[in-house]
């Protein structure tokens, strides 16, 4: 990273004071060495870890700073070898996709009836759900797992997915109610004049047209449901499936415990652990960001 | 997914057809159909595994229930045990240090967090190379899960960890700690950690919200010959009121709910001096085996989170929501 030119620098806001002078000379390298020590606190723990998991264990121990010597592959490779942790991916793929999946479809549905229909009980149908944000998960929690068994559904996939859709459906359905009450009636009444039905209307106009929300709405869910942990240690972590199809956060507490000695490898496990979150990150960091921006700002 | 909207399409429209004219009734009772059936499931899923398990806690707090519940538990009245459940987490110094780190969580981000937020926004709030990496960076620590951030700084933070190793490599070996096992500090880095995983979400929303100052504003106020500071102070800042106040509001929501982070670096120890709220009902009312009494705790965790959220909107957010969500349904 280097200095910004003065021509893109924020000097344009006046040309005859001595403070512009001043900021310029002090300014613009203060504030780039800032940005890189917040960059730097930011990522350093994760390189720490990342970088930490191709040492030994032997030579963590005997120097926790400074640069692998040797540089060793194994804990990766044992970890990319290993059907645990793969096992931990595939199932907080499962969680998640299922869960963006429902809460996509099921909020969807919910928003068009309450954004496009008038009805009595219409707007008390959206503070009850609005209502929703002010009741967590955790106040949930001990009832909602003591409610699964009695269901059948503790210790299994589906008892960690339906609950988390339910809980994602407020903030879906703030979300997505003015986003489909912004497309113009008078598409829906062209729509009608041509012998669409509401629901047909709904499927082959609105749906596209709202793409852009459902997919942030979507985003939002499949992190939330990725990194979620509450959930998964009171239902499956207390139930019957094997550790090698726990979710992520789970499974890596649970071999950071397991292994606490080798810190190598659960080095290499963690920082594992973090590279699908990353990636995905990468590839959604506008719908993650617009999302939470744009939600908080209602 | 196209397959479902070809053939769901035409099969409803055609259905519709002869009910589009003759009785008015049937027309209102198709769209009651709709309505059922498009909001059925996720008011079913919702009441269900939202409503009902809020509710339910507020009945099991008012029960003395072993770990191997039944339903049946319930209507024992040897296990009707009134507000002893409340009484008893009130009377806990354990439960009153979990509310005291809690609040003081909640302080310290909106004291520290905040102020560091904004200013480090404001002062990157121009044109910057290499801005969007430094965003994708800073945004980082917020991605990652809660339980692999804390995990990490488990590691990083024990006595023989990075953190210890780095200060006696520079020199500052004074200063070394056993960061997450001294009870007299825990907190603090336990604060020092969530300062480092929210503080860049903080940043970019702040920095959002500056890109709704006009510029204009600041130019005027400069060329009249205001300073950098006065500029921020009295134009900037005001301007981002909703920005904060919204910040806020979430931070105080997560600062009452605080668990995953702690659970998984110190599990509330040592001492309780982490310990929160959540970890306290967990560790009572799941591991401890007492789902009544971890309810109540439940209960009490929802009262407070419910009465500061209130004030805060009533006082706070008043102006900036105005009705977004009571108007949002116009």
């Amino acid at each position: 990273m280097s200095v910004a030119s003065p021509a893109l620098g924020g000097t344009r806001t006046t040309g005859h004071d001595p403070v512009p002078r001043h900021r310029f000379d002090w300014g613009q390298p203060f504030i780039v060495l800032l940005a890189l020590v917040i960059a730097a606190i930011a990522i350093g723990p994760v390189l720490y870890v990342f970088v930490g998991g191709f040492r030994t264990t032997a030579d963590l121990n005997a120097n926790p700073v400074g640069l692998p010597s040797p540089w060793t592959l194994d804990n990766w490779s044992a970890v990319l070898g290993s059907p645990r942790f793969w096992g931990n991916v595939a199932s907080s793929m499962i969680l998640a996709v299922g869960t963006t999946a429902g809460v996509v479809i099921v909020g969807v549905m919910a928003a068009f009836v309450i954004a496009r229909y008038t009805f009595r009980g219409r707007e008390g149908l959206y503070l009850l759900f609005a209502a929703g944000l002010m009741f967590p998960l955790t106040v949930a929690a001990l009832p909602l797992t003591l409610l699964l068994r009695t269901l059948g559904l503790h210790g299994t996939f589906l008892g960690v997915i339906i609950p988390s859709i339910a809980f994602a459906l407020p903030t879906t359905i703030i979300i997505l109610v003015p986003f489909l009450r912004a497309i113009p009636d008078e598409l829906e009444e062209a729509a009608a004049i041509d012998g669409t039905t509401r629901v047909g209307f709904f499927w082959r106009i609105l749906l596209p047209l709202s793409m852009p929300g459902l997919v942030t709405v979507g985003v939002l869910a499949f992190v939330g449901s990725w990194n979620g942990y509450l959930l998964p240690l009171l239902v499956i972590s207390t139930g019957t499936l094997p550790q090698e199809l726990w979710p992520l956060p789970l499974g890596v507490t649970q071999f950071s415990t397991q292994y606490s000695q080798d810190t190598g490898a659960v080095l290499a496990y963690t920082s594992l652990s973090m590279i699908p979150a990353l990636v995905f990150f990468l590839f959604a960091e506008k719908r993650i960001v617009g999302g939470l921006t744009g939600a908080v700002k209602g | 997914m196209t397959s479902v909207i070809e053939s769901v399409g035409p099969a409803v429209s055609a259905g519709s057809t002869p009910a589009r004219h003759p009785r008015p009734g049937a027309g209102r009772a198709r769209k009651r159909a709709e309505i059922v059936l498009f909001v059925g499931p996720a008011l079913l899923l919702f009441l269900g595994f939202v409503i009902l398990p809020v509710l339910l806690a507020g009945v099991y707090s008012f029960y003395n229930l072993p770990q191997s519940f039944q339903w049946d538990d319930l209507a024992d009245p040897e296990r009707f045990v009134g507000f002893a459940n409340y009484a008893r987490a009130l009377e806990d110094p354990a439960f009153i240090r979990s509310v005291g780190n809690n609040f003081l969580i909640l302080s310290l981000s909106l004291l520290i967090q905040g102020p560091l937020a904004i200013g480090i926004a404001l002062l990157l709030n121009r044109r910057l190379r290499g801005r969007g990496v430094l965003r994708l960076l800073i945004f980082v620590p917020y991605v990652l899960a809660e339980v692999i951030a804390g995990l990490s700084w488990k590691l990083l933070l024990q006595p023989q960890g990075g953190v210890n190793a780095l200060l006696e490599a520079l020199g500052l070996g004074a200063f070394t700690q056993n960061w997450l096992a001294d009870p007299n500090i825990a907190l603090w880095t336990m604060f020092a950690i969530l300062t480092w995983k929210y503080v860049g979400f903080a940043i970019l929303l702040m920095l959002a919200g500056l890109q709704g100052v006009p510029e204009e504003l600041a130019e005027a106020a400069a060329i009249d010959g205001a300073s950098w500071w006065q500029v921020q102070r009295h134009i900037t800042i005001p301007l981002l009121g909703p920005t904060i106040r919204i910040w806020a509001f979430l931070s105080i929501i997560g600062a009452l709910q605080l668990f995953d982070m702690v659970w998984v670096t110190t599990r509330g120890g040592p001492l309780n001096a982490t310990s929160t709220m959540a970890t306290y009902m967990v560790e009572k009312g799941q591991f401890g085996g007492q789902p009544g009494f971890g309810s109540a705790v439940a209960v009490i965790l929802f009262l407070i989170s419910l009465v500061v959220a209130l004030v805060y909107q009533r006082f706070a957010l008043r102006r900036d929501l105005a009705g977004s969500i009571t108007r949002g349904v116009r």
